[in-house]
């Protein structure tokens, strides 16, 4: 699902050069529920970012569902997220002005999928996270942990075989917490490739393997039993 | 993603932000609307012009005598002589003599405008009686007091009396009317049928005018006209010794005149009018770059789950031209309405001029394609992580 081949990104700063990742190579096979996991300024977030196709590397080659993305220009890369990625970040990022099946609807919209069948799509992802009776809600009107299933509804609606969770329950209680990450998990029975990225030891145990990143290298990879 | 898509959510955003929008859309309104009534007043008003320099008649010459740098003076009689002489090429000359006069019938006055003249007018100013008779030759050589009335005049001093034989005063000295002038257009004040006309003897005498200065010459036909000038022309200058003591003119200088006037007028109103639908697309491009920086979560969201650069683009410009289309649709509906408010108040026949409305509406909208096209680039280029990390 995943390769990633000796990836480097270099950030610039006057004189000083940053190396957030400094040649990291991993793999992620298809239906597997892997967690990242590091102290905040281990390259964590830029490895995200990364594997979201959100940026590209200074170097390095990148397989996501067996094509090589690193070195795509910026639509293509938009148009990589819309279909293969599924985005759970851990402030929601919902749109608050609309309800949550418009917010559901978003990515079927950019998809270019016709109305109807992007409704269908939108009530049956919302159904399947538990709010089918929400959905002309505004996200103001949701708890945290609704909110935060609706963002899970969005990153379903499109259907892409990876999920990218960037610590999905960093901003609920324990209890709301709990039902994501079970979530995550039935999500993850139903075929889907799962990239979990914590600080925390707890929830990245519960992934199938962990990858303990630190100053921008892989330090650990763990097989959980 | 499709226009119409793009369309439903930019015309969500701007229902989102009501007042917001509303003041942006105030200054394509007001540019809209006022290019639209300036264009339509001023072309009202050239139409009135023209529409009253027709009713003066064609084959029309127009004489002033200044009598600036000569003693020497020329009377009535000169020029009738010299029309005599010219029959060929001259029809007739009426003498002209005027001046603002108050006429009373009973116990009712009004202040109007007198012209003294002769029994040529009639035709030379293609002038229609309506009732009675018009001057005649022996009212003008005994210096009667005899006077004509125009509709407005006639509505006034003797609503439905029969005007026709009554007296009227003319500041204090007693007149009989012996004629209605045909209306030459809505009867109003500020219309050419608010006036009198008297024998141009008497009017010299009423005014205290010893000299007359103007004249209407009406040429044989129209193609005399120009000849009729020449022979005129030198005819003055043999008198006069000089070419600044007279002017003479005929009724097309005088149309291209005035249409060269408004023509220029009306452009350059509507081109201030034009500043103002500028001003108005610098207001919506501030708007949308604020709108920008605001939504920089937004658009990052939209970029992470799959929005193209394109997408990002289409949705921000559609939205800067939904704003200026409503404030242009808004514009032209106001300056419809405001076009008659103001033309009435002005007793000016305007009426919205289509080209002003479809120009400036087709400004409006590339103003806001203009004006919304930067900040909408700018949002498309943001950065999707940069753009999730702003709170």
């Amino acid at each position: 699902m995943i390769r990633i081949n000796n990836m480097y990104k270099i950030y610039r700063m006057g004189p000083n050069e940053v190396r957030a990742l400094n040649g990291v190579s991993f793999h992620v096979k298809p239906n597997e529920f892997v967690s990242i996991i590091g102290p905040s300024g281990s390259g964590k977030s830029t490895l995200m970012n990364m594997i979201g196709c959100l940026d590209t590397p200074t170097s390095g080659e990148y397989y996501l569902d067996g094509r090589e993305v690193s070195k795509l220009k910026d639509d293509e890369l938009a148009e990589i997220r819309n279909r293969k990625i599924g985005f759970i970040f851990q402030v929601y990022n919902l749109l608050p002005k609309i309800t949550a099946i418009e917010n559901v609807e978003l990515p079927l919209i950019y998809m270019g999928i016709g109305k109807k069948e992007r409704h269908r799509l939108a009530v049956e992802a919302l159904e399947r996270v538990g709010l089918g009776d929400r959905i002309h809600h505004r996200p103001s009107e949701l708890s945290g942990g609704q909110q935060q299933r609706v963002a899970i509804a969005r990153a379903l609606a499109s259907k892409p075989p990876l999920i990218l969770a960037d610590e999905p329950t960093g901003a609920l209680d324990s209890k709301s917490g709990s039902e994501i990450m079970k979530m995550l998990h039935e999500l993850h029975e139903s075929g889907k490739t799962i990239v979990l990225i914590t600080h925390d030891n707890n929830l990245a145990k519960q992934a199938q393997r962990i990858i303990r990143i630190q100053d921008g290298k892989i330090i650990e990879e763990n097989e959980v039993a | 993603m499709n226009w119409i898509q793009a369309l439903k959510m930019a015309l969500k955003s701007i229902a989102s932000n009501k007042i917001r929008s509303a003041l942006t859309m105030l200054g394509i309104i007001i540019g809209v609307c006022s290019v639209i009534i300036m264009v339509s007043i001023v072309e009202g008003n050239t139409k009135q012009i023209t529409e009253r320099l027709k009713n003066m008649g064609t084959n029309l010459i127009n004489l002033n005598i200044i009598g600036r740098g000569s003693t020497r003076r020329i009377s009535e009689s000169d020029l009738f002589k010299f029309a005599e002489e010219n029959s060929d090429l001259i029809e007739c000359v009426a003498p002209s003599v005027s001046g603002s006069v108050t006429v009373k019938a009973g116990n009712k006055n009004v202040t109007t405008s007198l012209e003294g003249t002769n029994e040529a007018y009639e035709s030379v100013r293609n002038t229609k009686v309506e009732k009675g008779r018009f001057l005649n030759a022996l009212d003008v050589e005994r210096r009667q007091k005899v006077v004509l009335i125009g509709t407005y005049i006639e509505k006034e001093l003797f609503d439905s009396m029969d005007a026709i034989g009554q007296q009227i005063k003319i500041n204090g000295d007693i007149y009989t009317v012996v004629g209605v002038l045909e209306a030459k257009s809505n009867s109003s004040e500020g219309s050419e049928d608010n006036k009198v006309i008297i024998p141009y003897t008497t009017a010299k005498r009423l005014l205290r005018n010893a000299i007359v200065r103007s004249y209407s010459i009406q040429a044989k036909t129209p193609e005399t006209v120009n000849a009729a000038m020449k022979a005129l022309e030198s005819f003055l200058y043999k008198t006069f010794n000089n070419d600044s003591s007279y002017r003479v003119f005929n009724q097309a200088d005088m149309l291209e005149q005035v249409n060269e006037m408004t023509q220029s007028l009306s452009l350059m109103l509507g081109g201030i009018a034009g500043i103002s639908l500028i001003v108005g697309g610098i207001g919506i491009m501030n708007i949308m770059l604020v709108s920008v920086t605001e939504r920089t979560r937004e658009i990052g969201i939209r970029k992470a789950i799959g929005a193209k650069r394109r997408d990002i683009l289409t949705q921000f410009l559609i939205e800067a031209i939904v704003v200026s289309c409503i404030g242009g649709m808004v514009g032209v509906i106001l300056g419809i309405v405001l076009t008659g408010v103001v033309g009435k108040a002005m007793s000016i026949p305007a009426s919205p001029s289509i080209i002003s409305m479809i120009i400036s509406f087709s400004f409006s909208v590339f103003v806001g394609v203009f004006f919304g096209y930067y900040p909408a680039s700018k949002a498309s280029k943001l950065n999707p992580i940069q753009a999730l990390r702003v709170e």
